[in-house]
């Protein structure tokens, strides 16, 4: 297999033995637009439009386009409060996702949901979980569904390694591994479960240990090269629509910013943050589109300008979204309210 | 008219359910083969196959939450939790996602999981396998909580619950699984979910859920011995809490006695008295009367257990403290 180095200089294949030359640029146009969303969600907070918290994902993008690229529409997903990259790379609409984040009626869920709840059923976005590995039972119970249903559809839930330490994750292994089901779990290891360094929270480094407790395969992957992170996840997801059933993948990944709004990242030690940049995902991925020859530097200025302005034109909008109105909230509580 | 036991009228909706919908599936510890463990999904397994009557591992995280999930993706999952006391390892799951999740989803989604928890005390389980949960779980607005005292209601509320577009919690008590009553078979309509009252007076209106609601009746019986008319309420539904009925009940008495299996501190008890009080303050003469379990765990010696239950004893003595 031929292969070339890339800028993280690692050895990989020409990622045109991978993808198609347009696929691989609507890859680098998503991973664009989920940076470039995310980037808006921060300067929106600045500029007093976000309210409470919200997670970014910087530097994590490849894990959410690649692994978004091998599924089908009617797969299902379910996904973390630091969920703003799934539900981009799906397609959500822009405008509703800011317009949810910026608590407005015009929002996905009308603004009652927020950025830790982004969600589109008609996407298969089942849902943003804000509870540390509460989404991987959920993804468990569509894998059920999707068993039941017979139609190869397979479920996805991200979660991050600080969640590889929570119950849920525990459980939701051994019941997907038990019954086989099409579920595969992606784990986005970016060192830092909220503000800790995974090695004092957690005995290993390396998570995908984890899957063999449960005999379930498990593999990893460069969660910042997006030909990686796609390739991992394609053969996860053939296998459980083959019937082979789930899969735990650990894409190894770095969150370029803190935790949270609140917080700074400033226990990280010194050069890791800068490290972390040389690898981050879009350079690394244009880099090599740009040596295989898929992508020039014009190119590259008009894919960046096209998603600067549909990330600006989506977020103008939802700014301009009238606040949810003062009414009774309880047919959003209950779908058959029962008063007598 | 069809005279079965409460543990028969549970498996008879589940039963039905199944008949009638294939979207109905079946989900909790030993109900496949061994028809669980008080045989409440006896028989269905066999008609139904593993597939939709499912043993899960010991994992109430897992398929409590795969509920959720089910649900969401076209599925009407019902659950069986071995004991009430379970949704304490599994609440998250029930309070955070699966009552929340239409309404952070902006109402655009229904979630049709029914989970029946089996609790209750007077078996000898001892603390940790012997609370209702009624107190735990009825506050949380995207849940409905249903609370069956009856054959009657096993059958009817089980199968609403199934029915149900919402998130509905049925607590069913242990210790009336053998009791026998008359059900009225599926006739295509439903009764409301309001309380009911099973018995008239006119001196003072008491209000019971689940187990306690016999002991009530009988309270009730000796009272009219001793010249006081009781108006006896079974509760039904813990939410919505629909307290017309006992409003109307208690304008007509005058005064109010609640009787649940729960402790006092945060029990629906307190939550009947405030809204009832505050809508026929007027019309009541007397100050609430609260017969609950006592502030420690359930203790497992028998005798210690019985006093710990309300009882008619206590029952008859609280409402005669008032005269």
């Amino acid at each position: 297999m031929s292969s070339s180095i890339s800028a993280g200089g690692h050895a990989t294949e020409l990622v045109t033995s991978i993808l198609g030359a347009s696929e691989a640029l609507a890859a680098f146009e998503k991973l664009l637009l989920v940076r470039e969303f995310e980037d808006k969600v921060y300067d929106s907070f600045v500029a007093g439009l976000v309210h409470g918290t919200t997670h970014l994902c910087q530097g994590q993008e490849a894990v959410a386009v690649g692994t978004v690229m091998a599924l089908r529409d009617d797969d299902y997903l379910t996904y973390t409060y630091r969920g703003h990259g799934p539900c981009v790379a799906r397609g959500m609409n822009l405008e509703g996702a800011f317009a949810e984040i910026f608590g407005r009626s015009t929002g996905v869920s009308g603004g009652l949901g927020g950025s830790m709840h982004l969600t589109d059923m008609q996407l298969g976005l089942l849902g943003s979980f804000a509870i540390v590995g509460a989404g991987l039972p959920v993804a468990v119970g569509a894998g059920i569904s999707a068993r039941e249903r017979g139609a190869g559809q397979v479920s996805v839930t991200y979660f991050g390694d600080g969640a590889t330490n929570i119950g849920a994750f525990h459980e939701s292994m051994n019941l997907a591994a038990v019954w086989k089901l099409p579920v595969i779990f992606v784990c986005e290891n970016n060192l830092y479960g909220e503000y800790s360094p995974i090695l004092s929270t957690t005995p290993m480094q390396d998570l995908v240990v984890r899957a063999s407790a449960y005999a379930m395969p498990g593999t990893v992957a460069d969660g910042n090269d997006v030909i990686a992170v796609f390739k991992a996840m394609r053969e996860a997801v053939d296998r459980a629509r083959a019937g082979g059933g789930p899969t735990f993948i650990e894409y190894k990944t770095y969150r370029q910013c803190g935790h949270s709004r609140s917080d700074a990242g400033k226990y990280r030690p010194a050069g890791e943050l800068d490290a972390w940049m040389e690898q981050d995902p879009i350079v690394r991925f244009r880099s090599r589109l740009t040596q295989e020859g898929l992508l020039d530097e014009a190119t590259t200025l008009e894919i960046e300008q096209r998603v600067r302005e549909t990330v600006r034109a989506a977020a103008a909008r939802a700014a301009d979204g009238a606040w949810p109105e003062l009414l009774s909230l309880e047919s959003a509580t209950y779908s058959h309210p029962i008063t007598a | 008219m069809t005279s079965i036991t409460y543990r028969e009228a549970v498996v008879r909706a589940q039963r039905e359910a199944l008949r009638q919908d294939d979207r109905v599936i079946l989900m909790g510890e030993d109900i496949g083969a061994a028809g669980g463990p008080f045989k409440t999904t006896e028989g269905l397994f066999e008609e139904f196959g593993p597939g939709r009557v499912r043993d899960t591992p010991i994992s109430e995280t897992a398929f409590v939450g795969a509920a959720l999930g089910m649900a969401l993706t076209g599925y009407r999952p019902v659950i069986e939790l071995m004991f009430a006391d379970f949704m304490g390892v599994c609440f998250d799951q029930i309070v955070n996602s699966i009552a929340k999740h239409r309404f952070m989803c902006g109402g655009t989604v229904a979630v049709p999981v029914t989970i029946r928890a089996m609790g209750g005390g007077g078996v000898r389980f001892g603390a940790q396998h012997s609370q209702t949960g009624e107190s735990w779980v009825y506050q949380f607005p995207g849940l409905k909580v249903y609370c069956p005292a009856s054959p009657a209601d096993a059958y009817a509320l089980l199968r609403q619950a199934i029915d149900d577009p919402d998130p509905v919690i049925v607590l069913e008590h242990k210790a009336l699984m053998s009791v026998k009553g008359e059900i009225e078979p599926d006739a295509g309509s439903w009764p409301g979910l309001g309380p009911q009252v099973l018995r008239t007076g006119s001196d003072v209106t008491l209000v019971a859920s689940m187990a306690m609601v016999r002991r009530t009746m009988a309270a009730a019986e000796i009272l009219a011995g001793q010249g006081v008319e009781a108006e006896v309420i079974d509760l039904r539904v813990l939410r919505p809490l629909l307290v017309q009925p006992i409003i109307d009940s208690v304008i007509k008495t005058g005064a109010l006695a609640v009787i649940e299996e729960n402790h006092a501190a945060g029990g629906w008890g307190a939550e009947v008295i405030s809204r009832t009080f505050d809508a026929a303050f007027d019309y009541i003469d007397k100050p609430p009367l609260r017969v609950t379990l006592p502030d420690w765990p359930m203790p497992y010696s028998p005798p210690l257990e019985d006093a710990a239950l309300p009882s008619v004893e206590r029952i008859v003595a609280a409402v005669q403290s008032q005269r």
